[in-house]
């Protein structure tokens, strides 16, 4: 190897096994923080050595047994943890010799529970959300502070600062790293799950910047789905939550046309379509489906499902799509999920039928500055030939939209 | 980014592959599926039961297998993944798995990047 390649090359392997060996350090000292930094000086040697040496066979052991002697180093160092010391040391003194092939053993045996255990501690309730994205990044996705701060548009120091004060909340609530009990896990997996699909609509709905990093970040939440699911495999919104995301996914190369503009999802071109994202998107669907009542995310999915399944935008079973909107309705209301619900009785009953749903929405407060209402009704409007009506509600769009190829689009339908 | 890797045999042992090979493949595929890496694989069968259909000249024309100038393709894995390194990486594994498990075993793999919404997308 030589000096750029091999650093890429532990790039690469670090991005790989990072997960696991912080998951593995922080069952072995028990705070998210030390964990990482550990592995952290572990990436360093691996840096150092791996160039001279190559890549070890089994790069994970190394890098924990490496990052565990570093623990074991810092213990050894810090009197408050004499006990642990010696338990430890004890341990290390008896296995050492055999320690690498009986870490292969403990990394099989624990990497799932170990993984498991950080996401739920990164994802926790007491972090802020966007404390829980970014330390989810870090520690799941291997994400540097940098990259993070790129794909959020924020600045650098901004996306430090939340990891550290994650980290140190964790610390200071003594948030154990544990799975939680069953009477809480419903909850904490929501707060993961919400977790994962914010990290993909920021890459998906593309509010503001450019258009590279983007798409990095819905492979980033579609890997984290499809891990958690790998992990927690009898959980139905799991499979639910990585179905919607395959779906949505699949639609990524469709959404903008040849100059960048967004193109509607009635307008794409389908053979554009990722069949492969497709098809896994349906397969998990199909998994949340034979694990019983849909929730949410699943029945999100399911709508995005009828799409998926339609060849052509006219074969699409909006009768069925209107009547899981409905559920989902019921399920989570909220003025976002009736405006769309608007949108699929307009298809399936005709726009007089939509029309009625979103009016009712106009006196909602928050969607008051909601673009995508006035778009709505502008094209409902349009349906029913009330024209000047339609073209007042896409100016009306068009004024509220932070993004541009968006104000294009509403005021060229304005212009009908 | 998407890889598609495809492993070919240079150099069959005589003797079939072991138990021992197939333990450790399905082991690998499954830690990269799990991952998230992972998104397709299979193993081909030899090109004697395939075929190609060439265009030369303006003509079809459609060839049985063996096709002589290839070697034998053994499987092909579509991952999705952060960087070529990462790629290889996983690919290297799967070629380790091979050297530890199938004595006198060689092969090669070619890692193609798949064009992606990157490839497509209007620069700025």
């Amino acid at each position: 190897m030589t000096g750029g390649d091999s650093h890429r090359t532990v790039e690469a392997v670090w991005r790989i096994e990072s997960a696991q060996v912080v998951a593995g350090l922080a069952r072995l000292v028990n705070d998210v923080g030390l964990a990482e930094e550990l592995a952290q000086d572990a990436l360093v040697s691996a840096l150092e050595q791996w160039p001279r040496t190559g890549v070890p066979d089994n790069p994970g052991a190394w890098l924990m047994l490496t990052a565990r002697h570093k623990a074991i180093d810092l213990i050894r160092r810090n009197a408050r943890y004499a006990d642990k010391l010696a338990e430890i040391g004890r341990d290390l003194e008896v296995r050492r010799e055999s320690a690498e092939a009986e870490l292969d053993d403990a990394l099989d045996d624990h990497i799932g529970d170990d993984l498991l255990r950080l996401l739920f501690t990164a994802c926790h309730p007491v972090l802020r959300p966007e404390g829980r994205v970014a330390l989810t990044l870090r520690l799941l996705g291997g994400l540097t502070t940098q990259e993070i701060a790129r794909a959020f548009l924020v600045p650098e120091p901004t996306v430090g600062q939340r990891i550290f004060r994650a980290k140190r909340a964790l610390a200071d609530g003594r948030v154990p790293i544990e799975l939680p009990p069953p009477d809480e896990l419903p909850a904490r997996l929501a707060s993961v799950l919400e977790v994962v699909y914010l990290v993909f609509n920021e890459g998906y709905s593309a509010t503001a910047g450019d258009d590279w990093t983007r798409p990095a970040l819905c492979e980033e939440a579609l890997r984290l789905g499809r891990l958690l699911a790998g992990l927690m495999p009898g959980e139905a919104e799991v499979h639910g939550l990585v179905a919607l995301m395959e779906i949505q996914a699949s639609r990524i190369r469709a959404r903008t046309g040849p100059d960048g503009e967004p193109v509607l999802l009635l307008d794409q071109d389908r053979s554009r379509w990722d069949r492969l994202l497709v098809n896994r998107g349906l397969a998990a669907l199909a998994r949340a489906e034979a694990l019983g009542t849909l929730g949410p995310y699943g029945l999100q999915a399911a709508i995005a499902a009828c799409h998926a399944r339609a060849a052509a935008a006219e074969d699409t079973d909006w009768e069925r799509m209107a009547a899981l909107y409905r559920v989902l309705a019921h399920l989570a209301p909220s003025p976002v999920v009736e405006l769309n619900r608007a949108v699929a009785v307009g298809m399936a009953y005709g726009p007089a039928r939509g029309l009625e749903i979103a009016d009712a929405l106009l006196e909602e407060r928050s969607l008051g500055n909601y673009p995508q209402l006035p778009a709505v009704r502008g094209d409902l409007l349009e349906k029913l030939g009330r024209l000047d009506e339609a073209r007042e509600e896409f100016r009306r769009a068009a004024g509220l939209t932070r993004n541009e190829r968006e104000q294009a689009l509403y005021l060229a339908r304005a212009q009908r | 980014m998407r890889y598609m890797i495809i492993l070919r045999a240079t150099d069959l042992p005589g003797t079939p592959p072991p138990a021992d090979l197939m333990e450790a493949i399905a082991k690998l595929g499954e830690e990269a599926t799990r991952s998230g890496a992972l998104l397709d694989t299979a193993g081909l069968a030899p090109s004697s039961e395939g075929a190609r259909i060439t265009l030369a000249g303006g003509a079809l024309n459609v060839m049985d297998g063996p096709f002589a100038e290839a070697k034998e393709l053994i499987s092909y894995s579509l991952f999705e993944v952060r960087s070529k390194e990462e790629a290889m990486e996983w690919t290297s594994r799967f070629l380790k798995v091979h050297r530890d498990h199938w004595k006198g075993w060689e092969g090669e793999a070619d890692v193609l990047r798949v064009m992606g919404p990157e490839d497509f997308a209007a620069p700025e």
